[in-house]
């Protein structure tokens, strides 16, 4: 019997969720809820997102032994599960393909979308063009330098990409844009969110999109070892890869669930994304959740070298998750993911993407503590190839320093 | 009956309508909060909404988020707007309504936050991202503390919620006029009139128009369906450049002797 029943109907993972949001947002966050909770029950529905993902994304995507992984870590065996082998190279596509369906069937067909690194808006709108759906994305200013290759991609997809200058002009401010737009616009579109956070339905919307991550890793993972792991690591910007890895192993209480965020110059400075190791509880884009803020409640901006982890916030259920103690949460530093996204590259002939490297930075120490007899899942959420040139500048750069 | 209250009660005896400004605490330095205020008030305010600065305004339009940033540069907190609030209660005798989002609340302490601006003598308060679904968080004990929490109503809220929502509050209802956010439109369609008498069958409370309005043609085109306007950009707009001469004109507009013209 199923224990772990979370959210409740306001969408609450204990005291944190929920739908806070301008009530010109409320009749579509209702509605929201309502047709996904119908499309839910329908399996004609989840076949058909069955039917993508089978044909058009790849899945399922492999579970893959780091031999030469484990023996630099030297102790429990590695496992990698390849989300960077489906189509557009990211764990994002899970999610859109499902959301993009359900506006379908709710006769929405005009999309609107944030982007950090750009992998949720590349997986948008490559959904976008497939579905026929009219797309617009945001991104700040300063991720659209640092993601050129994305911005590009989604151009090619054919769908509209607004620089954002606002704020920090990274993913925050494309978050509060998009919603802005939605505001406006909301009759006839969809926000197409890309992480487990936003208001309820959202956070458990997203989370059962990308559970197909842990439900393949947990399936896999059994016909290969007869057992189950001992440990799982995700990274976590907004979390939604963590909780597609998790939400299988929640009630498996051996399994211990390690979510890394992102420390950036390090969780002791102001440069970082470490929402949960250094936050505290607030309200953000729809959901209570732990937030970088000062103490007047203003939204720290936050930092990491890693687009797709610099949010100040992080999906309610991890929170929850955190206060529980089900879950552990830890930090790698810029540096850190830097040194593990050459690591992997050479090693195991796979470039991660930055976000992912924080995971396998973190799986790293970890298996040096555990035994041989004992198994990590990494889930590598993204490739690198939209992190290359970025990289190569930043090593130039040191090497130049030095 | 609290003091919001009472000042659509005497509004309604004279057959006049609301004119509400909006204005952010801290564009301009808070030093200059309290004689804005009795500025407002001379200009003829029903009652004042004073917005506190946040970084992340996702309901807000361009000015009043760049008057947000300008506040916050100055150093404004919600601790010092309260300060600033509860000195000018003995010189400003309109109500004042916080209109802030939820996470500086959240952030202060709730129970704190409601205590300290009731002894600013703050008659009510705007929660822009806390929709009914989630006001157990503070309505009741505002409402312990005698103080008004001013509900929203937009274009796309359902008539049955509309009844529900209007019922829930004692001093007006922020109806919004527009599908968008703060800031200033040039016109209205239709289905804002048609909405309005929407909302004044269901509602048993007054009827106050915002969000993008901001000029004279419109408050005459909205106020035979309502009962007042609340005007926040246009505003800020004015007070961010000193037009006092402006303010004043701009806000005779709901005065009776300008009706009379």
């Amino acid at each position: 019997m199923k224990s772990y029943i979370l959210p409740n109907e306001k969408g609450q993972f204990g005291i944190y969720g929920g739908r806070f949001v301008p009530e010109t947002l409320m009749k579509a966050v209702l509605e929201l809820d309502e047709a996904y909770q119908i499309a839910k029950e329908d399996p004609s529905f989840q076949a058909e997102i069955d039917g993508y993902l089978t044909e058009y994304v790849g899945r399922e995507t492999p579970l893959y032994y780091a031999k030469n992984l484990t023996k630099y870590a030297g102790g429990a065996q590695i496992y990698l599960k390849r989300e960077d082998l489906n189509h557009t190279g990211a764990h994002k596509i899970n999610n859109a393909i499902g959301q993009a369906l359900l506006a379908v069937r709710m006769g929405k067909r005009k999309i609107v979308a944030e982007t950090g690194a750009g992998q949720h808006g590349v997986a948008t709108a490559t959904v976008c063009a497939l579905l026929n759906l009219e797309c617009i994305i945001f991104m700040g200013e300063e991720d659209i330098k640092r993601q050129a290759l994305n911005v590009f991609r989604m151009e090619l997809l054919g769908a509209k990409v607004v620089s954002v200058t606002s704020g920090s002009s990274t993913l925050k401010d494309a978050v509060n844009e998009a919603l802005r737009y939605w505001v406006e616009h909301v009759e006839d579109t969809h926000y197409l969110l890309g992480s487990v956070m936003g208001p309820h339905p959202f956070p458990v919307m997203v989370r059962d999109f990308q559970s197909v991550i842990g439900k393949e890793t947990k399936k896999q993972f059994f016909a290969q070892e007869g057992k189950l792991p001992e440990a799982v690591v995700a990274c976590i910007g907004g979390g939604s890869n963590a909780i597609g890895m998790f939400h299988s192993f929640i009630e498996d209480k051996k399994v211990n669930l390690y979510g890394v965020e992102a420390a950036g110059q390090g969780t002791e400075t102001d440069f970082h994304a470490a929402s949960l190791t250094k936050g505290k509880p607030g309200v953000l884009h729809g959901a209570l959740m732990y937030l970088l803020q000062d103490e007047d409640g203003q939204i720290i901006e936050a930092h990491s070298v890693s687009a797709g982890l610099d949010y100040p916030g992080v999906g309610p259920e991890h929170c929850y998750l955190k206060d529980s103690g089900r879950a552990q949460y830890h930090s790698i530093t810029d540096k850190e993911a830097l040194d593990a996204f050459q690591l992997l590259s050479k090693l195991e002939g796979i470039i991660p993407a930055l976000e992912s490297a924080h995971a396998i930075s973190f799986a790293v120490k970890l298996a040096a503590k555990m035994k041989e007899t004992e198994h990590i899942v990494v889930c590598l959420s993204g490739r690198g190839d939209k992190d290359v040139t970025a990289v190569k500048e930043r090593l130039e750069r040191e090497s130049h320093n030095e | 009956m609290n003091r919001i209250e009472q000042s659509f009660r005497a509004l309604k005896d004279q057959d006049r309508k609301a004119f509400i400004p909006y204005i952010m605490a801290g564009d301009g330095g808070l030093n200059v909060l309290a004689e804005r205020l009795i500025t407002l008030e001379k200009f003829g305010a029903t009652l004042i909404e004073v917005g506190v600065p946040f970084s992340d305004p996702v309901a807000d339009g361009p000015t009043i988020q760049q008057a947000g940033i300008r506040a916050l540069q100055n150093g404004t907190t919600l601790r010092k707007i309260i300060a600033e609030l509860t000195k000018a209660s003995e010189v400003v005798s309109i109500p004042i309504v916080l209109m802030t989002y939820l996470n500086p609340v959240y952030s202060y302490g709730i129970s704190t936050f409601v205590q300290d601006i009731a002894n600013a003598g703050v008659d009510g308060c705007i929660i822009p991202d806390l929709p009914i679904e989630e006001e157990d968080l503070l309505a009741k004990e505002l409402q312990d503390m005698g103080i008004e929490l001013i509900r929203l109503v937009t274009l796309t809220s359902p008539k049955e919620r509309i009844k529900e929502i209007s019922s829930r509050g004692r001093g007006f209802l922020y109806t919004v006029t527009v599908k968008g956010i703060t800031g200033t439109r040039n016109e209205f369609d239709q289905e804002v009139v048609e909405f309005f008498k929407k909302v004044k069958e269901v509602s048993p409370i007054p009827v106050v128009a915002g969000f993008g309005i901001s000029n004279e043609k419109q408050i005459n085109e909205l106020v035979p369906h309502c009962d007042g306007v609340i005007v926040g950009s246009k505003i800020v707009d004015l007070l961010h450049k000193n037009d006092l001469n402006g303010l004043e004109s701009f806000m005779s507009v709901l005065k009776p002797e300008k009706n009379l013209r």
